[in-house]
Formats: C-alpha cells, structure tokens, sequence
C-alpha cells in the first residue's frame, strides 16, 4: 500500500499552548543572566531619579507613581526585542508557522511566559523601588495591582512591535519608537490610579480600565503579532 | 456586478496615466480656493475682539489640524486595501499618506506653538488636544520609520501596513485617555472655545480654507503618488518610455 499515507494526529492547540509555554520558560531558565537584566535596569534607573533631580523625600513622593510606571514600561519595552529573535535566528519561528497549531496560541504562549520573567518579576520588585523613592502608604498595593494587570497589557502590545522587526537586524531602537505611542494609555491609568489611591480616591474604575486593555489585547495583540511573522518569514 | 474598475485601479501605470488628465485642474482648483480663503481671511475678516490680529493662524492651523486625521484614515484604509486585496497602488498611496500626514500634523502642532505664544503666553500647553495631536505625530513617524528600515519592498509595505491598523485601533482608545488624563490634571483655565462660537465673518474663509486644504491634501497625495510610482517602476518600459528611453535599443543590448 504505497499511496497510503499515515499521519500522527496533531497535538491539540492546548497541548502546544502548554509545549510552548514550558519551552519558553525552559530556555529563559537556562539564561539566568538575561532573567536578571530588566530587573537591573529598573533599579538603575531608579536609583538616578534622586541623583538627578532630588533626593528630598516629599519631592520623590510625589514623583513616585508617575517615575516608576515609566521605567517599568521602559525595562518592559526593553526586554521586548528578543522575543522572537533568537527563534527568528535559529529557524524554530518557521518550524512554528507550519506546526498544526494555530499561530495565535503559539504567539500567546510566548507572550505569557515572557511577561512571567519580566513583567510579573518587575511588579513583585516595585514595592521596593517605591521605599527606595518615598512612596507614599497607600501607593503599594495600588501600584502592585495596577503593574500585574498593565506588564500584561504591555507585554502583549510588545509582541507585536517585536514581530514586527524580528526581521531587522537592528530593531532595538525602532521597536521602542513604533511602540512607545501604543503604550501611552496603560501608563495614564496606571500611574493616576496609583496617584488616586494616594490622595484617598476610589481606583476601581482605572483598575477595570486596564483589566479592559488587557482583555482587548489578549483577543487582538496575537493576532497582529502572528500577521507580523508570517510577513516575517514570507516577506 | 463588474468589478474590473477595481482591478484596474491596482495598476500604477493606469493610476498614472489618469491623474495626468486630472492634474491640471485640480491644480488650478486648490490653488484658486486657497488664494481666495487666505485673501479673505487673512485681509477681509475681521480682527478678533480679544486676540486682535493674532487669531487668523486658525486659517492655516484648523485645516491642517483636520486633515492630519482624516490622513491618518487615509493611510489606514490604503494599508487595509493594500493587505487584503494584494494591491500595489494601495501600498504606494499609504506610503504617500505616511508622509503627508506627518508634515501637515507637524505643521498643526508649529502652528498651534506660534498661535499660544500671544494667546496663552507659552509655546507649549499639555493640553489635552495638543498631546494627542503629537501621539498621532509619533505614530506617523512610526510608520514612516518602519517603512524605511525594511530592505525589501514587499516586506516594508506589509509590516507598516499591519501598523498601521494596529495604530487605528488605538487612536480612539489614545484620544480618550489623553481626555480622561487631562480632566484629571486640571490644569489652569485655558479657553478654547472659540471654534464653536465663531461668528459667519470667520467661519466662511475658515470653512473655504478647509475645502482648499482637503483639495491640496488630495493634490499632495496624488503627486507623492506619482513621483513614488514613477521611482518604484523605474524598470518597467512604460515609465522609460515616459522618461524617453529607447526601449527596443536598451532590450536588444540586454
């Protein structure tokens, strides 16, 4: 029977969603270093903040919320270029776009497990980078809140920056700027619900806001972002 | 129903051939209905109670101010058209779009620096509007930016076009939270206001002012257009025909 042909059953999107997920998480384990970087980068910048302006602790706190949502932005952003790249470099992105499963989960998973090495690393660092800038009482639990739900969101938008210069060989810089635009609302809501909660107002509704980011982002970003490979790789 | 008018708008060199015919009227047109706004508003309106003289860069910075965005939507659905249909012109005028948009929101925003120096005292206010207006101006130089850094044509045109639609999507959702965030920072009184009390001396050269700057935008647009077709096709024999090039002499040495 040589016409015959036998083919294994392809694993369900579930089971590649997962694969994925424990490679990612795999190969960022194996590169302790990188896993340490975004988080370095926070705390450096932060800690020129009162070298630069001032280290008067009434003047930090009130810069607190605002500071430390953009240099978490910025250490996510920074961290974004390398999402794909190595995948791009070795030809695994390839291998992803004819693999069975849809390319939506495939993107998804990647982004899950990166926003779990930097951007949920950087929400659990926060708290002490808003000691180290006087943040106010009420700030913490706010700003822990607001940086779990918007690195998501940020994560997501990301990829699709990422995606779209995995191609480049330099697309560090291009990345930031293409990107940077589409990141300005998570920051408005996330910085003024942490200000808010300070000044004793209710923070739900920009807590609902960026839930509502994320949920929107989660739907579409992949999308983009499995567009943007396909172009990627078939040009 | 026939959809060849469709198809035959994807080849450049028809595109071409028709703007052609259409140019020098068009020309005459936008010139004309631009000399006449600016005449009329510049010379025969009359001065402003409260800004005096000063108020009649609206002539220039309300127009640009429009056309910016509705740019942006140009330049969108060209990408859109240019995704799904495969359809080379669309990716040239989205191209073109890019660019303009982002001379005529950069010359919104010069305009609105010169015009709150007399009224608001500052060059620069971080108002709700004028924050968004460099949102968008940002995500044109985005655009233009990713387009540029691609070697290959294909590539360029797919990836700034996947952008921007992304960027459509978030233009809404940008505008409302600058909105929200500026409530927020009440910051002192500014008026500005007077866009919706203005009175018919000043809405008229203002609103031929407007139709003037759609027509230049679509002039820009098709000119842009062209010079891009003719830099993109530089190959093809029509375009060395046009250019004068003896074909049959260049093919017989090839």
């Amino acid at each position: 029977m040589s016409n015959t042909k036998f083919y294994l059953p392809a694993p369900s999107a579930a089971a590649g969603f997962v694969a994925m997920l424990n490679r990612d998480l795999l190969l960022s384990y194996r590169h302790k270093g990188e896993l340490a970087n975004p988080l370095i980068f926070f705390l450096m910048v932060i800690t020129m903040v009162p070298l630069g302006i001032s280290p008067d602790p009434q003047f930090l706190a009130s810069l607190a919320p605002g500071m430390i949502w953009v240099v978490a932005l910025l250490a996510s952003l920074l961290s974004m270029d390398v999402l794909f790249r190595s995948d791009f470099d070795d030809g695994s992105l390839e291998q992803l776009l004819i693999s069975p499963q849809p390319l939506y989960f495939m993107v998804l998973a990647k982004v899950l497990a990166h926003w779990m090495v930097t951007g949920l690393p950087l929400t659990l660092a926060a708290p002490l980078l808003g000691v180290m800038l006087a943040l106010p009482e009420g700030g913490y639990m706010p700003l822990c809140l607001t940086l779990l739900v918007g690195t998501a969101s940020l994560s997501l938008i990301g990829a699709v920056g990422a995606a779209l210069t995995v191609a480049l060989r330099k697309g560090g810089l291009l990345l930031s700027l293409i990107i940077m635009p589409l990141y300005i609302p998570i920051l408005i809501f996330g910085a003024s619900a942490v200000s808010n909660a300070i000044d004793g107002f209710a923070i739900m509704g920009q807590l609902a806001i960026l839930g509502a980011f994320a949920a929107v982002a989660i739907v579409l970003a992949p999308i983009a972002a499995a567009g943007a490979l396909r172009v990627a790789i078939n040009g | 129903m026939n959809w060849q008018w469709f198809h035959r708008l994807g080849s450049p060199r028809w595109f071409y051939q028709k703007t052609s015919v259409l140019l020098p009227w068009l020309t005459f047109f936008t010139l004309a209905i631009l000399l006449v706004g600016s005449v009329w508003g510049l010379a025969f309106a009359p001065a402003d109670f409260k800004q005096g003289n000063s108020y009649r860069i609206i002539f220039l910075h309300v127009p640009a101010a429009f056309l910016s965005l509705a740019g942006y939507y140009v330049m969108a659905i060209a990408g859109a058209v240019g995704l799904i249909w495969r359809m080379k012109l669309a990716f040239v005028v989205m191209r073109s779009a890019a660019v303009i948009g982002a001379a005529l929101t950069f010359l919104a925003l010069i305009s609105g620096a010169i015009w709150g120096k007399p009224t608001w005292g500052s060059w620069w206010v971080w108002d709700a509007r004028i924050t968004s207006m460099l949102v968008l101006f940002f995500l044109y130089l985005g655009v233009i930016a990713l387009q540029e850094a691609y070697q290959s044509e294909t590539t360029a045109n797919n990836t700034s076009a996947i952008l921007t639609l992304v960027g459509t999507v978030n233009i809404p959702i940008i505008y409302k939270s600058v909105d929200w965030w500026f409530t927020l920072h009440q910051p002192a009184t500014l008026k500005l206001t007077q866009a919706s009390t203005i009175h018919p001396s000043m809405l008229y050269p203002l609103l031929t002012m407007v139709v003037g700057f759609y027509l230049f935008y679509a002039l820009a647009l098709i000119l842009y257009t062209r010079a891009e077709i003719l830099k993109r096709e530089c190959r093809t024999k029509w375009v060395a025909e046009l250019c004068g090039v003896d074909v049959n002499n260049k093919i017989s040495r090839a």
